[in-house]
């Protein structure tokens, strides 16, 4: 430890150094994250990866000596330049924030006051500083903007943050932190949110101004893919602890740690279908994390060791450190584990579902134009589409949610009504809509035992006690113990909830289930479950899935055939490897493109 | 299956049960208790009868002294809470349940019925509440106690429709109430079990906010002069029999004044400290 700490002091000025740092919560002696040493060169971009509750943002404020209400830091330095940040006083460390240090939030809508034209919000900021003269900062927010690659004519200063597309928006708060030329730059999940189109802009921009000021970069986020393309150095936090850092090509071709490669094969790759794993159980909570290794509970190389002993990170090679006593023990882990092979394109199709000129309407507008597709029995098919494609609008009109639509919908040979109530208890039983956020998609008032068990009173399947013994059963299936029978849904996680959603929509016993997006709400590694799961049932019953994604490496391992969707018109479709290998058209080349990716 | 009726989860504290460890909620809670107990067997203890004179007008014989007719003060008041504690809870009670059919009807049904709801709503709003009451009355002589009750009842609905219609604008358009919809569930169910339970937190406060109003107006019924039995004792009618005495004996007004008050503060406590835990378990 004091070698690798005599060689940070030695870097050189620029940059920031996290010592140790700690923050713990204020109310209870509970650590939200602790031990954590990072160092940030001068133009580097530097990954923080985590999954939620792992304290990533925490370690991102921190930089500029802040922590959120209910929470302090309360041990280690955060050098730049040799100053600590913590240390300073707070007027001086107001003056740093945003000058020396900068941060671009995640929320770019929420970033920008609604109520001030961008120019003026750009403008201020040097007004408050007392730097230039009117006319100079004027011509700086021009400048700035030019950087960025926004227009920057008199027309787009005077606008209003809500004039603004997402990826505008977004483009904005990055000139607006490079403005003052910071030496350090924080970024909090910018682009989650963004279609990958102007994800990927949003990105090039960052990456090249960074490079081109030499400004160091910590870039937080969930996305591994994303890390993948811009980061030069990676670290993953779990549990409030970083487990494994190093170089970017290290992290992804060798990575020691447990939890760092189950991570990796939970990701969906563009170029090959894969078995996608998730992690058992749930990130612990600050205050109830296990002893010993904070992973131990979750980790398949566990021995009793790891239970009793916290290990400490460790140098394994040059620049590459990694938290886990068993690393040399562990074996080599190989970025093609898990690939299986794409779907066969050959295959014989049963078609149980198909959508003839469908076109839909909000109101008068017409969002959905002419779309014609179908399922076959025991056949995953992916809408695929920016926001505003109309994925789920179509999956929606299909689920009879949604009822404004004209076109034809077969079910097996049978034409469908155009709403839920219309159609009669039969096809509403067969076609089972799962939605997209599971916080928003279960009764929080009612127990997991009453959600589940509701389709089958109502469809007349099962009632008392063969019904809540159905319900276990479910349970199992979707990989929930029944020792959460009675809890209410606010109870449990947002991979728990999906997997209750999930259970819900089998209580019925469908032929045909509707996926609107249901994983992207989650973490990856929950993720990988949610789809192993999906996959098991597809096999096992037959069951017909739409699969409503963005996510087109998600659609390579689960998907059979895939519909591209652009502004409400499918512009290609077809079996998942003839569309991702040879595009025909150039939007889906586009998409693919921008599509970060690891694999 | 027996195994796992045998180790059940760890069910969550009954609702109830969490709500007594808040300190607003208990201390409503205690503070409600005692002066309805107080309304109930304070009469088998009263030094006198209901309408029994003690002595001269505004004398100060007995605990409180004697009011314009020289009944005993701490008498009355023994005898007077029941009365209206019991009209202002049952007209509370009518007014939350129309305002919320009302409100939840037109919030879940949208559009074109939502606008005609809530446009007649308004209507009957722009009456202060006690107008369409004493409309009534007055051509009403001697009104029974059932009538009191319709009147602040539905003067109450169209409030708390107001309410309720914002509280349900919220949860209709949630996924789940969706997901029901898809399931086909009635109608009627969907609004019972799906839109209703998770409307108690705002609702309970707003029934906390209607019975002190209630009282406030059976009170102010009472003070003038409508009431169901004007011989009868009666927090609200007492203020305005004694209020010419004020000066002179000021506890026949202060002693019915105090115990309204106490009374609304610790329902009102109550309300809010069940508000506060409903909002913390949606969380």
């Amino acid at each position: 430890m004091t070698a690798t700490a005599a060689e940070r002091q030695a870097t050189p000025s620029g940059g920031l150094v996290v010592e140790d740092l700690e923050v713990s919560l204020t109310s209870r002696p509970v650590d939200v994250v602790d031990d954590i040493d990072l160092v940030l060169h001068p133009g580097e971009v530097v990954g923080l990866v985590g999954e939620s509750g792992s304290g990533k943002t925490t370690v991102g404020t921190s930089l500029l000596g802040y922590s959120r209400a209910g929470a302090l830091i309360s041990a280690g330095k955060v050098l730049l330049e040799g100053r600590d940040v913590l240390k300073l006083p707070w007027k001086e460390v107001r003056q740093l924030r945003g000058e020396e240090i900068a941060y671009v939030p995640q929320d770019p809508a929420s970033a920008l006051n609604p109520s001030i034209r961008i120019g003026k919000q750009i403008v201020e900021l040097m007004e408050l500083r007392g730097i230039g003269t009117s006319e100079s900062r004027r011509q700086g927010a021009r400048d700035g903007l030019a950087e960025v690659g926004l227009p920057n004519d008199d027309e787009f200063l005077k606008r209003y943050a809500h004039q603004l597309s997402g990826g505008q928006v977004q483009r904005v708060a990055l000139a607006m932190a490079f403005l003052p030329k910071p030496k350090v730059l924080v970024l909090d999940e910018p682009t989650t949110g963004l279609d990958v189109t102007t994800q990927k802009m949003v990105l090039d921009t960052m990456a090249e101004l960074c490079r081109a000021y030499g400004v160091s970069a910590l870039y937080v986020t969930h996305d591994l893919a994303v890390v993948a393309n811009i980061a030069d150095r990676v670290a993953v936090m779990y549990a409030g602890q970083i487990v494994e850092v190093g170089p970017k090509e290290t992290i992804f071709a060798h990575p020691s740690h447990p939890y760092t490669r189950a991570l990796l094969d939970s990701i969906p790759h563009l170029s090959q279908a894969r078995a996608l794993r998730g992690i058992p159980g749930r990130t612990p909570a600050p205050g109830a994390r296990p002893d010993g290794c904070r992973f131990n509970d979750r980790c398949s190389f566990a021995v009793d060791e790891c239970r009793r002993e916290a290990p400490a990170l460790r140098t394994i090679a040059p620049d590459h450190e990694v938290r886990c006593i068993r690393v040399e023990e562990i074996g080599v882990w190989d970025i093609n584990r898990g690939t299986v092979p794409d779907a066969d394109p050959d295959r014989q199709r049963d078609v149980i579902l198909s959508l003839e000129g469908l076109n839909v309407f909000y109101g008068r507008k017409h969002v959905v134009h002419d779309v014609n597709l179908d399922l076959a029995k025991g056949e995953v098919v992916a809408l695929v589409g920016e926001s505003g494609s109309g994925k789920t609008t179509i999956s929606r009109s299909v689920g009879g949610l949604h009822k404004d639509w004209t076109g034809i919908v077969n079910f097996e040979g049978r034409e469908l009504a155009k709403s839920a109530r219309g159609r009669g208890a039969e096809d509403r039983r067969r076609m089972q809509y799962i939605f997209q956020n599971p916080y928003l998609s279960l009764n929080p008032r009612l127990t997991v035992e009453q959600i589940i068990r509701r389709p089958m009173e109502l469809f007349g399947l099962a009632k008392g006690k063969p019904a809540t013994d159905r319900v276990v059963e479910l349970m199992e299936q979707v990989a929930l113990g029944p020792g959460m029978l009675y809890y209410e849904a606010n109870r449990l996680s947002g991979g728990e909830r999906q997997r209750v959603a999930i259970a819900r929509a089998l209580a019925a016993e469908p032929d045909v289930m509707i996926c609107d997006e249901i994983t992207s709400a989650l973490d990856v590694s929950v993720q990988g479950s949610i789809v192993a799961l999906l996959e098991d049932l597809r096999k096992q019953r037959g069951i017909s899935m739409l699969f409503v994604t963005h996510n087109l490496a998600l659609v390579r391992s689960i998907a059979a055939r895939v519909e591209i969707l652009q502004a409400g018109r499918v512009v290609e479709s077809g079996p998942v490897v003839s569309v991702m290998e040879t595009p025909r058209e150039e939007y889906t080349r586009k998409l693919l493109a921008n599509s970060p990716s690891i694999g | 299956m027996t195994a796992i009726t045998s180790t059940p989860a760890a069910a969550p504290p009954s609702f109830f049960r969490r709500a007594l460890k808040q300190k607003r909620f208990a201390v409503g809670l205690t503070v409600t208790v005692l002066v309805v107990l107080f309304a109930i067997f304070a009469p088998l203890f009263a030094p006198y009868g209901e309408n029994e004179t003690a002595g001269p007008p505004y004398s100060s014989v007995g605990v409180l002294g004697t009011d314009y007719l020289g009944q005993d003060v701490l008498s009355r008041v023994m005898y007077g809470g029941v009365g209206i504690l019991v009209i202002s809870v049952l007209a509370t009670a009518l007014g939350m349940v129309l305002g919320i059919l009302i409100g939840v009807v037109a919030a879940y049904s949208g559009g074109w019925w939502d606008e005609v709801i809530m446009r007649l709503n308004d209507v009957l709003l722009a009456f202060p509440q006690i107008l369409l009451a004493l409309v009534v009355l007055t051509a009403v002589e001697n009104p029974a106690p059932w009538v009191i009750i319709l009147l602040v009842g539905l003067s109450h609905a169209p409030r708390v429709a107001r309410v309720a219609r914002g509280v349900a604008l919220g949860i209709v358009s949630r996924d789940f109430v969706v997901a029901a919809e898809a399931l086909g569930e009635k109608r009627s169910r969907v609004i019972l079990a799906e839109v209703l339970p998770n409307m108690t937190g705002p609702l309970l406060a707003e029934a906390g906010l209607r019975l002190t109003y209630s009282i406030g107006l059976v009170a102010a019924l009472g003070f003038l002069g409508f009431a169901a039995d004007p011989g009868a004792a009666n927090w609200g009618q007492m203020m305005n029999e004694n209020r010419l005495g004020l000066a002179t004996q000021p506890w026949s007004v202060m002693a019915p004044v105090l115990m309204i008050a106490i009374f609304t503060i610790g329902t009102n406590l109550m309300a809010d400290g069940l508000a506060q835990i409903s909002q913390k378990r949606a969380d």
